[in-house]
């Protein structure tokens, strides 16, 4: 318990201090930049260079590369990474090397060289300069050695994190000139790191490399922990000096030691986010299910409702994408709502308190939805965009990271849940959906519209499984099957969670998530969704009202 | 007679009604034999309707083509579609209904090795011909089955060997979905490697459900798998709409494709176009085609296409160029034999030639394999690869894997004297079962 509260306690630490700094990231900027530096080579003699490279095969281009880093060290630096990110051509009648990048149907390009521009819409024949895996390596190498010295603070801390993992000669003395005049900390101390891994595995005394240890017994970075790893394993390095040994075998046990802890942060956090996941999915059904007790089969049809509205949303308003999803979420309550309240009126009325019935009616609408969307989108998966805001990772340190999409999404879960929770709390529409639900008949002496009720109720909870649909659609597939993947999973966690507790949904909801991240290292994915479904069965047999079940009068 | 009775009477009868109704509609193509049919039998729902759904339509375009140059044998070609909907069990019944009510003379479909393996018993049964065009994991090799697809020797091995000698992979990920045709591969991949003298602790094997979409944990155990110092690669034979969760993924940890590259062997053109392929770029596919192949012969199927399905967006891929030479070869077949009888058709198939989109000739051995080149390409930010390798020339087809035990002694041969799928050369007897 206690050490599930302190993992609790430093995500949330970890979580805090994202947003609170969220805004000191800087942003990479890769500004084309050509000092001319006449004590560099020659321009010609990088324009024969470049010459040959637009005609060398893939295999001769990294030999190319190599002479023109020499030759033109800084001054190569916009070649190099608008090569690695595939923006690099040449015309092929005057062999002009070029920038090209598309930005809203406008191409513009700039000389590789001079940085002027160049008429990109007239330039009649364009070939690219290919790159594939192994150029793309030495691409990034040799843009960290250029960086190294020159680049500012983000450059040359990527620059230090790349040379790392190759600590050539050659690299290593780069790393001694830019220790020199490096003055940012972070920087220096990878640059540190570096020359201490090249002390320790070098021929140096046994003081000097024990020291060396030291420095890098706080490190997490790979390459360190790969380096002292293999002075212990005897297929590796296997170090012979005892006093060498004994050092880095405390490192190694230090280092161990924070590794797992991250690791078990980690797990905590994918496992939170598979409950989040399972939390949308489910939270709509808590209320047309739990509340109101109608066994809805066709909620995962509102979640893909819900996923295909962002869809629409998103080829609705293209150049738009990082807006997108705000105008997607009411869209998708509002859709999804509509569809709940015909659903309801047209339905499930006529078969109040006859749950059999009810189960094969919402059997029968979620074949119809299924089969609708599939005539009018086609049964195709459609292509959902995530906006950039919700794409990459945010890396707190080298081993331990946090997709922003899923940051994002378990924090959207919650609110959604606490949103619910006031509406069904705290205003009178929920006091009345809570009254009918305890005691139709007596809600309806008091003088509630039972009937308007229900298809507000009903409203209510497919709006919120649209919502969770939009959510769903940053992971996953958005298809005509979206729905039933999830429909298992939503009445798995409000069953176990207790029917008609919200509170149970949400602790059932990251119970099932956290355990199940808990089991899929042990098992793999396939045997983990079985325990968990074995689990379930055995604990309904327990209890079978699940985790927090209805009290007093209420619940008969 | 009026249909108010038929239909009071369907509510009071209801089996008897449909018995009635289906026989109604039975009857039309009962009647109509002057067409030579051609069953289609992939996916157009479900998990895998995201790559079949293509194929069905590059098989009506191939019939429509042929009826444009006249039919076959002086008839007209009938295209009858159904749909087994990623369900495995479905697509017996479905290949049965083809066969035995609708009296087709050949099926191309199947796209999973589970369904191929569940209609094969239908076939032996019904003695039907089917043309299956989809790369798998080879072990098999039935009189009644056509295989356009590349076995393990013309895609699995290659790439590995490109990995292994091109990049200097040391460590390998097996990711795959929980299925024969992942399982079976990464079986003989992994005795592949062993033998290749990589170590177990070297190799990670993960196998994943149908759709899966929560890829978070695995990601990062491949990452963490990776930063073991050595170069590390994945293998992935993900099938199906989990891809783009997965890329997603990868995209999103920051995985690239120089840290750790992953190659695909069920991922195309059709499948990336759902996704936004910029954080993919380097990660590869081995194919036996690419859309981006420069050929003649390629393009004037890519406009055919585009004409076909009104889109100019729409892309081509492996299995659509697989079914478009096993289409070809079944029309030559057809008028070699001069009959669409099904063992006429599959003595003359043997030995066929008709011109692949890369090229070059693709012939069918007598294992009922083609031969065929083996292309690796990187992923591109436009969502087409670029080739980076190409095998020299063709690759002979080999049913049986020589990598695994009890398989390596065995081969596939269908002319005289053998006419055996899984002759064993030690034993010199075929060992009776059929596949």
């Amino acid at each position: 318990m206690r050490i599930s509260l302190t993992l609790l306690f430093a995500l949330l630490l970890v979580l805090s201090s994202r947003f609170l700094f969220a805004a000191d990231i800087p942003a990479a900027d890769t500004e084309v930049l050509a000092e001319t530096d006449s004590s560099f080579a020659t321009a010609q003699q990088l324009e024969t260079l470049l010459r040959e490279l637009t005609e060398a095969s893939l295999s001769d281009s990294a030999d190319i590369l190599r002479q023109l880093e020499t030759a033109g060290g800084r001054r190569v630096l916009p070649l190099v990474t608008s090569m690695l990110s595939g923006d690099l051509y040449f015309d092929e009648t005057t062999r002009q090397v070029m920038r090209m990048v598309e930005s809203q149907g406008v191409r513009t390009g700039t000389d590789i060289l001079t940085g002027t521009g160049v008429d990109a819409m007239s330039t009649r024949q364009l070939g690219k300069i290919r790159v594939n895996n192994r150029l793309r390596v030495l691409l990034r190498e040799a843009i960290a050695r250029i960086n190294m010295l020159e680049g500012d603070v983000t450059e040359r801390l990527s620059a230090a994190q790349e040379i790392l993992r190759d600590l050539s000669d050659g690299n290593v003395a780069l790393l001694m000139q830019a220790r020199e005049v490096e003055e940012e900390r972070d920087v220096l101390e990878l640059i540190n790191v570096g020359i201490s891994m090249h002390i320790l595995s070098g021929a140096y005394t046994s003081a000097e490399r024990i020291a060396a240890t030291a420095v890098l017994a706080e490190r997490l970075e790979s390459p360190v922990r790969n380096l002292l790893d293999s002075m212990l394993s005897e297929s590796g390095r296997n170090e012979q000096d005892a006093a060498v040994r004994a050092a880095v075998q405390e490192a190694v046990t230090s280092i161990n030691r924070k590794v797992n802890f991250y690791l078990r942060v980690e797990q905590l956090f994918y496992g939170l986010s598979l409950g989040s996941v399972l939390l949308l999915a489910a939270i709509g059904l808590a209320v047309t299910f739990g509340v109101m007790g109608v066994i809805n089969m066709a909620h995962g049809e509102m979640l893909m409702l819900g996923a295909y509205t962002t869809f629409v949303v998103q080829s609705v308003m293209p150049g738009l994408i990082n807006y997108s999803l705000w105008v997607a979420v009411p869209a998708a309550f509002i859709v999804t709502a509509i569809v709940g309240v015909l659903i309801q009126r047209y339905v499930i009325r006529y078969l109040n308190g006859r749950p059999l019935e009810t189960l094969l009616a919402t059997f029968g609408i979620s074949l119809i939805l299924q089969q609708t969307v599939r005539t009018i989108f086609s049964p195709l998966n459609k292509l959902v965009v995530s906006p950039d805001w919700m794409s990459g990772a945010w890396q707190v340190n080298p081993v331990l990271s946090f997709t922003n999409n899923r940051l994002y999404i378990l924090l959207f879960s919650v609110i959604v849940f606490f949103i619910l929770l006031f509406i069904l709390k705290k205003t009178t529409l929920g006091l009345q959906v809570r009254a009918v639900a305890q005691n139709r008949n007596m809600a309806k002496a008091m003088g509630i519209r039972t009937d308007r009720l229900d298809a507000l109720t009903f409203a209510l909870g497919s709006g919120v499984a649209g919502v969770a649909g939009v959510a769903l659609s940053q992971l996953t597939n958005v298809g005509p099957n979206l729905g039933q993947a999830y429909i298992i999973d939503s009445f798995m966690v409000v069953v176990f969670g207790g029917v008609g507790n919200l509170w149970g949904t949400l602790v059932g909801a990251f119970t099932l998530g956290v355990s199940s991240k808990i089991l899929e290292p042990a098992t793999g994915a396939v045997l983990a969704k079985i325990l968990m479904l074995v689990f379930i069965i055995l604990f309904i047999q327990v209890r079978p009202k699940g985790l927090f079940p209805q009290k007093g009068r209420a619940a008969e | 007679m009026s249909t108010k009775p038929l239909f009071s009477k369907c509510l009071t009868f209801t089996g008897t009604c449909a018995i009635t109704i289906a026989s109604l509609l039975a009857l039309p193509s009962a009647f109509a034999q002057d067409t030579i049919k051609v069953g289609v039998l992939h996916s157009l729902s479900g998990t895998m309707a995201i790559s079949e759904t293509t194929l069905k339509d590059t098989v009506l375009m191939m019939v429509s083509e042929q009826n444009k140059k006249g039919g076959l044998l002086g008839k007209q070609l009938e295209a009858v579609v159904v749909d087994p909907a990623s369900d495995w069990p479905l697509f017996a019944e479905k290949a049965r209904e083809l066969i035995s009510q609708e009296n087709v003379d050949v099926i191309f479909g199947a796209w999973t090795s589970v369904s191929r393996k569940s209609v094969l018993p239908v076939l032996e049964e019904l003695n039907g011909l089917m043309f299956y065009p989809v790369q798998y994991e080879g072990e098999e090799s039935s009189k009644n089955v056509f295989y356009t697809g590349a076995a393990p020797n013309q895609q699995a091995i290659p790439a590995v060997d490109y990995l292994m000698e091109e990049l200097e992979v040391e460590r390998w990920v097996l990711a795959g979905t929980d299925y024969v045709y992942p399982r079976t591969t990464n079986r003989i991949l992994e005795a592949y490697l062993r033998a290749a003298g990589v170590a177990p602790e070297d190799i990670m094997i993960n196998y994943t459900p149908f759709s899966h979409s929560d890829w978070q944990s695995i990601v990062a155990d491949i990452k963490r798998f990776g930063s073991a110092g050595k170069k590390t690669a994945v293998v992935s034979t993900i099938n199906g709409d989990a891809n783009v969760p997965f890329y997603r993924e990868l995209g999103n940890q920051g995985i690239s494709s120089d840290d750790i590259p992953v190659i695909a062997f069920s991922v195309g053109e059709e499948e990336l176009s759902g996704i936004d392929t910029s954080p993919l770029v380097g990660h590869m596919a081995a194919w036996n085609y690419f859309q981006s192949v420069d050929t003649p012969e390629n393009e004037a199927f890519i406009e055919a296409w585009h004409a076909f399905i009104g889109n100019t967006n729409r892309v081509t891929n492996d299995p659509m160029e697989a079914t478009f030479i096993g289409f070809n070869m079944w029309v030559k077949a057809v008028e070699k034999a001069g009959t669409t009888d099904v063992d006429a058709v599959e003595r003359a198939m043997i030995g066929i030639e008709t011109p692949n989109l890369t090229g070059g000739i693709a012939v069918m051995d007598k294992n009922h394999h083609l031969s065929k080149p083996v292309l690796i390409g990187e992923i591109q930010d436009d969502g087409q690869f670029e080739v980076v390798w190409e095998s020299d020339g063709l690759v002979v087809g080999d049913a049986w894997s020589d990598y695994l035990e009890g398989s390596k002694d065995l081969i596939s041969d269908w002319t005289d004297p053998i006419r055996c799928g899984n002759y064993n050369t030690v034993t010199a007897t075929c060992s009776g079962q059929v596949y």
